[in-house]
């Protein structure tokens, strides 16, 4: 048993989340600053020009109510702005609009499954709009400030402290991301820090009445990241208080490639930041029929689309992996036919992909197929762009696992064909004719096969094996098989081979 | 009897005069006053252009707008082109503004001319436009006495007769007070009236756009085309100015009596109490009535006013525009010598006082108690105006001031704002009237009130009492 055991960490996430409006929170510059030319995407309400006002984005606010409905929670008929001040170069106002006093979404949760299937339901605090800050390049002597991303809108996710395991902080902020790019509120590019997390710790003896003192963690970008960071933290904090030295309340940053967190600031630095209401802003009132219009059409949310999956009986890695990302779910369960789509039966499935017979059982044996075949590719090889625009497509899917199922091609033959249903060279073509191009369909007519098999088998090479077989050495079949494999160039099916070989050897 | 904008826009129609005569006109009336120091910059060149402009669209036929070949002078805190917006600081000397404030355009889609840009107190902190960095302004009937402030420059123009109106802003009583101090007409508007999109911020939650004039008539003209909803100021109110409404007779005017205790000037309060005669004469019902929490209307002026400027003077950091120290060694430095150079000793005050009442452990104490305090004197004012359709007082304790009389004493400067500073904090409309002259010919202003909205109302008003005495001057 290890000192490790006897405590329990403490840990809240504060996520900051890039609202995926076309322009910014206050101003009517683009907000897609990817790439872009430093100071290339700012209005002079950005750059903090006098006299320049700030017009509140309809849209991000409309974002930030479809937010509040993913987190399961209610949202605030009347919320406000509150100027937040520090003196920074890329805070071109000297205060972040920000909302302190009266968020726009109130208390809710999150349900994050975790990998033994069971589930970690962590409360929201509050969520609440804010602008972001631009960004400093250091160089020798001198920093160069870039005010395009100053103004994005953002909202600040704030979690109880409900989170006790690294495991369970990273499947929390795995299932905020999913909830948040499937409600379409944000593209959740991480490494354009479309999301990012500010993890709190502390660390406790089982069963202690009081939280210890806690660390704050800023600026994670992955998941992994928040994982490690938890870890590293509640070993380190563990470490301190066994050697009977104090936690330090204070701001630690994250070294990935040390993987480790160092000191940034401690709280004796705190700034206070002279909160504020902003009178340039008039507060956001709404209406419950305001709200359901904004929350109207809403998307299939990764809970629902686990249990759309659960029919599968698949586990739940191959679920979680395609949930990845959500087009790909929706992919899925457009193949399958659920939710929105119509609902599995027998005729409508045939017509959909024009296969002859095609019962609903086939269709579920071949979704397992579907799912194993993307869960068992490297999730960065695929090419999402084309899993979400029909390049793909569930026809082709469909008919190449059905291809599988009639034995008419290998496993090893539909993974290759599954791969080139990515390719440009297939775009318009069947896996039917993509697996006769690259001669991979097996020969399943059992006289052509049959022909292979009584040749090999009268092969006196073939002699030794038989006897083999014959004295019970059952493992010299594969000799046979793969004899017949040989003289069909590959393209027999091998079980059905193996089935006439057994057959000749009984008779 | 036409006023005198209207007469001016007829004749340049009309083409009896031309809008380069007008331009030249003020222009060279401006050059005959610079002893008053009232004007930072003339914006002559853009001035000719645009006036040649418009007289060759009169030449062609083509229709132009209701303030055609007007000149006007800007208070040098709204943005505008043809020279500098300065807000009369160091911070701002060489700011060159890269668009105009929305009021500006608006005029100026009306055929009027901006021919320059007024001095102010720095950033509009002050009450007499001696905390100019580039000097003080005098007062246009006595040289030795301020022009009040902080809009004293657009005040003297207009009493001089260099322009027939000039901008001003109001925050807590800007426009009023040194309108009172020259004799001239000015309205602090409802909160929301015009827009502020533009215009260099002082005190977000009151900050107003307004005018001076010679005529109740020609600051109502001005304002029907200053106001309206603009989708870059989100505090501004759908357009509610109607110029061509008119106060009837019988109205019940209420004269707050604090207003008339004994700190008061007594030419100031005799000006005022002729002034209720005329009223009285004319056919309106005064009455005195009382409104205590109008004694600390000043006190929460004075922390939340600061509370907002600290915040609004926080993006003057000298780094992306503005003054900027040199040779700083850290950003600390940088911050600190910037703000230190580019910023009078009155905006410092506020900053600290602002930042000091916003600090945390008295914020609750001092700005959200001020706040409180500030619904109740909402409350105050819409009961008395369940009872009474205007309010009078004074527009300020005293007459114009000598220069450097206030200058050490911040507290002695703060009070003579005591009277303007409780509509500004309820967002109501304001008009300064010129009533009368004191003891030692120094003019004297009355300040009517309404409620909100009610700004055609109460000009009309004014501009009714004016043209039965046949004017006050």
């Amino acid at each position: 048993m290890s000192v490790y055991d006897d405590y329990e960490m403490t840990v809240g996430i504060e996520c900051h989340v890039q609202l995926a409006t076309k322009t910014k929170l206050f101003s009517p510059a683009d907000n897609d600053a990817r790439d872009a030319e430093p100071n290339s995407k700012t209005h002079p309400i950005d750059f903090g020009l006098p006299g320049m006002l700030p017009v509140l984005n309809k849209e991000a606010v409309r974002l930030a109510v479809r937010a509040g409905k993913a987190l399961n929670a209610p949202i605030a008929r009347v919320s406000r702005f509150d100027r937040k001040h520090y003196f920074y170069p890329d805070l071109p106002k000297g205060y972040q609009t920000s909302q302190m006093y009266q968020p726009i979404i109130l208390a809710g949760y999150v349900d994050a499954p975790l990998d033994d299937g069971s589930t970690k339901r962590v409360r929201i605090e509050h969520a609440h709009m804010e602008e972001d800050a631009g960004k400093l390049t250091h160089h020798d002597g001198y920093s160069l400030v870039d005010l395009n991303r100053a103004g994005t809108p953002l909202i600040e996710i704030v979690s109880e402290p409900d989170i006790h395991s690294a495991a369970e902080a990273k499947a929390y902020v795995s299932e905020l991301h999913k909830l948040m790019t499937y409600a379409g509120v944000t593209h959740g590019d991480l490494y354009h820090g479309n999301m990012r997390f500010d993890v709190n710790i502390s660390v406790a003896k089982k069963g202690a009445a009081e939280l210890g003192k806690r660390a704050e963690v800023k600026n994670l970008n992955s998941f992994r990241s928040v994982e490690k960071a938890a870890e590293y933290e509640f070993k380190r904090q563990v470490d301190l208080l066994e050697r009977g030295e104090q936690v330090v309340q204070e701001t630690r940053g994250w070294n990935d490639a040390k993987q480790i967190t160092t000191s940034q600031r401690s709280k004796e630095d705190a700034q206070d930041y002279r909160y504020m209401p902003d009178a340039d802003i008039p507060p956001i009132v709404l209406s419950d029929e305001e709200i359901a219009d904004m929350q109207g059409n809403f998307p299939i949310m990764p809970g629902e689309f686990r249990d759309y999956f659960s029919v599968f009986g698949l586990d739940n890695s191959v679920v979680e992996y395609v949930l990845r990302d959500y087009r790909l779910a929706y992919l899925l369960l457009s193949t399958w036919g659920d939710g929105p789509w119509p609902r599995p039966q027998a005729d409508l499935i045939r017509d959909g992909f024009e296969i002859e017979k095609y019962s609903l059982e086939e269709h579920k044996e071949n979704m397992k197929r579907i799912f194993n075949w993307f869960a068992s590719t490297p999730f960065e090889e695929l090419d999402m762009e084309k899993v979400g625009n029909g390049f793909v497509g569930p026809r082709r899917l469909t008919r190449l696992a059905h291809l599988v199922h009639e034995n008419k091609i290998s496993s090893n033959s539909a993974r290759e064909i599954f791969l080139s249903l990515f390719e440009e060279s297939t775009i318009g073509k069947m896996p039917e004719e993509i697996a006769k191009e690259r001669n991979l369909l097996q020969v399943s007519d059992e006289s052509a096969v049959a022909a292979i098999v009584d040749e090999v088998m009268n092969d006196p090479a073939s002699a030794a094996s038989i006897a083999d077989i014959k004295a019970g050495k059952d493992k010299a079949i594969g000799y046979l098989v793969g004899q017949v494999m040989k003289k069909s160039k590959g393209q027999a099916n091998p079980s059905l081979a193996q089935r006439l070989i057994r057959e000749r050897l009984r008779g | 009897m036409m006023s005198q904008i209207e007469t001016i826009v007829t004749e340049v129609k009309k083409a009896q005069t031309t809008a380069r005569n007008q331009v030249e006109r003020a222009l060279a009336k401006a050059e005959q006053i610079t002893e008053y120091h009232a004007l930072l910059s003339l914006t002559a060149e853009r001035a000719l252009q645009r006036a040649d402009d418009i007289d060759l669209a009169i030449a062609r036929g083509e229709s132009v707008g209701k303030l055609a070949g007007v000149p006007f002078v800007v208070k040098d805190n709204y943005l505008a082109f043809g020279a500098p917006t300065t807000a009369a600081s160091k911070m701002l000397e060489n700011f060159d503004a890269p668009l105009q404030a929305t009021v500006v355009e608006k005029l100026e889609a009306e055929g009027a001319i901006c021919i320059g840009k007024s001095n102010l107190d720095a950033f509009a902190h002050g009450g007499s436009t001696e905390n100019s960095y580039f000097g003080v302004t005098h007062n246009a009937i006595d040289e030795s006495r301020v022009a009040g402030g902080s809009s004293g420059g657009s005040a003297v123009v207009t009493a001089l007769d260099v322009v027939p109106f000039a901008l001003g802003t109001d925050t807590g009583g800007s426009i009023r007070q040194p309108a009172s101090f020259n004799g001239v007409y000015g309205i602090k508007p409802t909160y929301g009236t015009a827009s502020r999109y533009g215009v260099v911020a002082m005190a977000s939650s009151t900050d107003t756009m307004g005018c001076f004039a010679k005529s109740a008539e020609d600051v109502a003209l001005v304002m029907s085309i200053m106001a309206g909803r603009d989708e870059r100021d989100m505090t501004t109110l759908p357009d509610f100015f109607d110029s061509t409404v008119s106060a009837q007779p019988g109205r019940r005017i209420g004269v707050i009596k604090e207003m008339l205790d004994d700190g008061v000037d007594r030419d100031v309060v005799s000006v005022t109490r002729q002034y209720i005669d005329r009223l009285v004469a004319a056919g309106h019902s005064v009455t005195e009535v009382s409104m205590s929490i109008i004694k600390y209307a000043l006190a929460m002026y004075y922390v939340i006013v600061p509370a907002e400027i600290s915040s609004n003077l926080a993006r003057y950091d000298g780094v992306r525009y503005g003054h900027r120290a040199e040779n700083a060694k850290t950003l600390a430095e940088l911050y600190g010598r910037s703000r230190s150079e580019g910023f009078v000793t009155e905006n410092k005050r506020r900053i600290m006082v602002g930042s000091y009442v916003l600090s945390s452990g008295f914020f609750d104490a001092y700005y959200l108690q001020a706040q409180k305090a500030r619904t109740l004197l909402i409350q105050a004012y819409n009961e008395l105006f369940d009872q009474y359709d205007f309010l009078l007082t004074p527009t300020a304790p005293t007459p114009a001031f000598a220069i450097g009389e206030n200058a050490n004493d911040p507290v002695k400067m703060y009070l003579a704002d005591a009277m303007t500073v409780p509509p500004s904090l309820a967002g109501l409309p304001a008009v300064n009237v010129p009533a009368g002259m004191s003891s030692n010919g120094l003019p004297i202003g009355v300040q009517i009130i309404g409620p909100a909205q009610s700004d055609a109302v109460i000009l009309s008003l004014a501009g009714q009492l004016d043209q039965v005495d046949g004017g006050t001057r």
